[in-house]
């Protein structure tokens, strides 16, 4: 016991991940989101989810948001599944032969007139399975990026403009767990009461305790950042946050318009520059008026521009390479070498960044 | 530095002020500290001072407050952020950010100041109060006392001229209060703070502070601890001894008392260890190699203990040694990796539902409210004791004139510690599990309770307290378990143990560490009895 205690107290967190700039792995995650949006080949995406699984376990920090990975893998799987679920269910039948032959259940007109179940053919297993590949392997990038930049000091990084956003986030960040602590501790205590669990009375006897605890705690955390003097260089004016809503706006119309094939092309490139200037812009000006300041600001180096590049680049040929999208159903999905350079482009942080000795002094 | 001239204050919707014509000076360098009992309005004062009353509570304020020269009816608390700290009892629920560093440099990038001098102004907090080796630590990772020093170096950072402190130690053990204390008295004498501090438990501050403000009736006594504790029932230990023994001038710490009680020990004469324990009743519980683990770390390692009626219990250690999780494992509704937990007639706690539970082995648990779920004071007791008048009863003992249709969640800390207590032990089980029982109740509260345990005990109930009130395990104890890192490092009879350790022996105690004697009571007991020794 006492030397279990002694070893962890000792031993180097492997914090690599909290020594880089949050935006970076951000960058990254991003950057390979985006690859991952339009890529349809499932052996380039799941060459890709073993390049950011490779990332997130060498580079992850040691604190609750590097533990949290495990969740989002969990969560992509059930993703496939529920996928897969549906298509045995409801989905359109597909070309190739048939696997499995279910009986057809016909719905009534008044319920759409749906039919369940009925024959699962190859083509159209694969393209749920396909289909569900690819989302999991986008959430598996947010939950890579959460994992490798604690979004707290994500949101630190943010522009001054944004600061009020960012500080509520964090509120929520904190209290969303402990509200599910305190849901489970009030469970426990009201059963020594000998009150059911279940039930009218059992649900009143949680909640009331839960969410006044909660109200409790937010009127606390309040009440302390007013006494350290939160909010005492806000000026009143709104011109900011309307440009900025403006800009969030443009950003997503942009970010559609380059993720959608379909799309005119003055969605995509120009929108998002656009809205990247007036965020800029508003930024600028704000931080100029905000006389709140930065302690420790996280640095941009070297290896923050290797890890943002090395997903700009995966993403940058996989979008490029025509050969990735190619999917024939039923079928063996073709290989082509751009497939493999696009994970290892991926995976680089992994070979570059992990195991390395880290910058900032990180605890005991 | 802080004026209160002919303050008057009011609760929104409340009959009567709280605190009326309060009028107060408190200098420069001074430290204050602020006593009184449940709900007496010592956090309104506290609130007051800083600003946060009426601003975030709501209420009227008559009169004014001046805090280094600005009023706070103009100022409000985010105004007076640069010359005002305020920490609380709950560290936790006060955090901003996510790691020691970060809540450091928090104030300071709120008031603006260059990068250069807030690192300039983190690294020496780090340094005055030791967190220098936490420094990029999670803030959930730190023990009650790392995180309670944080709270206090985070409002520092910003160089206030006044630390209003609200009960900064109530959740810690005695070496982290210890720590926490230190840590603010040497604060006091490098940079000249001014310091107001509510504090229950007297014995922990009472040689440290200059001035004492008992607050009662609505009103604020101001004067010298010399004057005013001998008279006020929260009094430490020491203040009760030199009353009853006649020794002038009344000590108020330990040190001053010791050099007074040279012909009171010779009196006493010295009393050995008493030896083994012998239970005083037939055996009520029996728990074999319990285990508790929470993922990889353990927190209770195969521990046996063994309850009879009319055992009294002071299960103590440091914050996270197993105490709660023990208490939990016992009562059979809480996680137990292995090991079973019998009741005298060979039932498994943990087989037990919870109906059966209740009437056989309650729990209180921390917190305490966490059990209070309805409208007002009288449901929740004719939910607890089915309309018998039980729970009531029990409350009256413990905190009398609370009113039934107050809601729970309105009344003071102590006062919702005590309505769940009253509602537990309204249950009238043969075993009695008490986690933290005292945490805000007053001298006169914490009496009552010990009283009541005893009286409990005496009709063969067995009853376990985990506390760190040394003085209340000194009153109610028979018998005192000590746990570390989960397993059980001592176990014996209360005077032997609590007087082997410094850590947990009380003010007494260490007065007359040979006599054999816990509390003032005792003293008097032998006193009467025509001292030397007894048994």
């Amino acid at each position: 016991m006492t030397t279990a205690v002694a070893e962890r107290a000792t031993r180097r967190p492997r914090a690599v991940a909290l020594s880089l700039h949050p935006l970076a792995w951000w960058a990254w995650a991003l950057a390979l989101a985006v690859a991952l949006s339009r890529v349809t080949n499932p052996v380039v995406v799941l060459l890709l989810v073993v390049a950011v699984v490779a990332v997130v376990l060498t580079c992850r920090g040691d604190g609750r948001w590097g533990r949290a990975f495990r969740g989002y893998l969990v969560l992509a799987g059930v993703v496939v599944v529920i996928r897969v679920v549906f298509h045995l269910l409801v989905g359109v039948d597909g070309a190739g032969p048939v696997l499995l032959d279910l009986p057809r259940l016909d719905l009534p007109a008044w319920a759409g007139g749906l039919d369940l179940l009925g024959p699962v053919r190859l083509g159209g297993l694969l393209s749920a399975v396909y289909g569900g590949l690819a989302l999991g392997a986008l959430l598996l990038c947010f939950g890579a990026a959460n994992s490798l930049a604690d979004p707290v000091r994500a949101l630190r990084s943010l522009p001054a403009a944004l600061h009020p956003i960012g500080t509520a986030v964090v509120v929520a960040v904190t209290v969303a767990p402990r509200l599910v602590t305190s849901f489970a501790r009030v469970r426990r205590a009201q059963r020594l009461r000998g009150l059911p669990g279940r039930g009218w009375r059992g649900l009143a006897a949680t909640v009331v305790p839960v969410l006044s605890d909660a109200l409790d705690h937010a009127l606390a955390l309040a009440a302390s950042m007013d006494s350290r003097g939160y909010a005492r260089s806000v000026s009143g004016r709104r011109d900011v946050g309307a440009a900025l809503t403006l800009a969030l706006a443009a950003a997503v119309i942009g970010t559609y318009g380059l993720l959608d094939a379909q799309a005119p092309w003055w969605l995509g490139v120009p929108m998002l520059a656009a809205g990247t200037t007036v965020a800029l812009a508003a930024g600028w000006v704000a931080g100029r008026r905000s006389r709140r300041t930065r302690y420790r600001p996280d640095r941009w180096g070297l290896a923050e521009s290797f890890v943002a590049a090395s997903g700009v680049v995966a993403a940058a040929l996989a979008l490029l390479s025509p050969e990735l999208r190619q999917t024939v159903l039923p079928g063996a999905p073709p290989l082509a070498w751009q497939a493999l350079a696009v994970a290892a482009l991926a995976a680089m942080p992994a070979v570059a960044i992990g195991g390395r000795p880290q910058r900032l002094e990180a605890g005991p | 530095m802080i004026e209160l001239v002919d303050v008057t204050l009011t609760y929104p919707d409340a009959a009567a002020p709280v605190l009326r014509e309060v009028s107060l000076a408190v200098e420069r360098g001074e430290m204050l500290l602020v006593v009184g009992g449940t709900g007496s309005g010592k956090s309104t004062l506290l609130a007051a001072i800083s600003g946060a009353f009426p601003h975030s509570t709501g209420g009227e304020l008559r009169g004014s407050v001046r805090v280094a020269g600005r009023d706070t009816r103009e100022h409000r608390p985010r105004d007076l952020a640069d010359v005002v700290g305020v920490v609380g009892q709950d560290p936790e629920a006060t955090f901003v950010t996510g790691t020691v560093e970060e809540e450091l440099a928090y104030t300071l990038e709120q008031l603006g100041l260059p990068p250069a001098v807030m690192r300039t102004r983190v690294e020496a907090t780090l340094d005055q109060l030791g967190l220098a080796h936490l420094r990029a630590r999670p803030l959930e990772t730190l023990s009650g006392g790392e995180q309670q020093r944080v709270a206090i170096g985070a409002v520092l950072n910003a160089h206030p001229q006044v630390l209003v402190l609200d009960e900064p130690t109530s959740a810690l053990d005695p070496a982290a209060a210890e720590d926490v204390l230190a840590a603010v008295h040497r604060l006091v004498h490098d940079l000249g703070l001014t310091v107001v501090l509510a504090e229950h438990r007297t014995e922990r501050v009472a040689g440290l502070v200059d001035r004492v403000a008992v607050v009662a009736q609505g009103r604020v006594r101001v004067g010298e601890p010399a004057a005013l504790l001998p008279a006020y029932e929260g009094a430490p230990p020491v203040v009760g001894l030199g009353a009853l023994v006649g020794w002038q001038p009344v000590p108020i710490t330990v040190r001053e008392a010791r050099r007074l009680a040279g012909p009171l020990a010779a009196q006493l004469g010295t009393s050995p260890p008493t030896g083994s324990y012998v239970p005083p009743g037939e055996p009520v519980l029996s728990a074999r190699k319990v285990t508790v683990r929470h993922g990889s770390t353990t927190a209770v390692d195969g521990v046996d203990l063994d309850l009879h009626q009319g055992d009294v219990v002071a299960l103590m250690g440091r914050n996270g040694a197993g105490k709660s999780s023990l208490l939990w494992a016992l009562q059979g509704s809480g996680r137990r990796t292995s090991g079973s937990v019998r009741l005298a007639d060979g039932a498994e706690t943990a087989a037990l539902d919870p109906v059966a539970a209740r009437s056989r082995i309650t729990l209180l648990p921390q917190p305490a409210s966490d059990l209070l779920y309805l409208a007002d004071v009288a449901s929740e007791c004719a939910a607890a004791d089915g309309g018998s008048g039980r729970a009531r009863a029990e409350l009256d003992a413990l905190v009398p004139g609370i009113a039934d249709e107050t809601d729970p969640r309105d009344l003071s800390e102590g006062g919702r510690l005590a309505l769940a207590l009253a509602v537990q032990l309204s249950a009238d089980a043969e075993v009695v599990l008490l986690d933290e029982p005292t945490r805000g109740l007053d001298a006169v509260a914490k009496a009552a309770l010990s009283a009541r345990l005893r009286e409990l005990a005496e009709q063969g109930r067995a009853v376990v307290v985990t506390t760190h009130d040394v003085e209340f395990a000194a009153t109610c104890a028979n018998r005192v378990v000590v746990l570390a890192g989960g397993e059980v490092v001592a176990d014996g009879v209360a005077t032997d143990v609590l007087r082997a350790s410094p850590m947990l022996a009380p003010q007494v105690a260490k007065v007359l560490p040979h006599a054999g004697v816990l509390t003032v009571a005792d003293v008097a007991t032998r006193l009467a009895r025509g001292g030397g020794r007894d048994g």
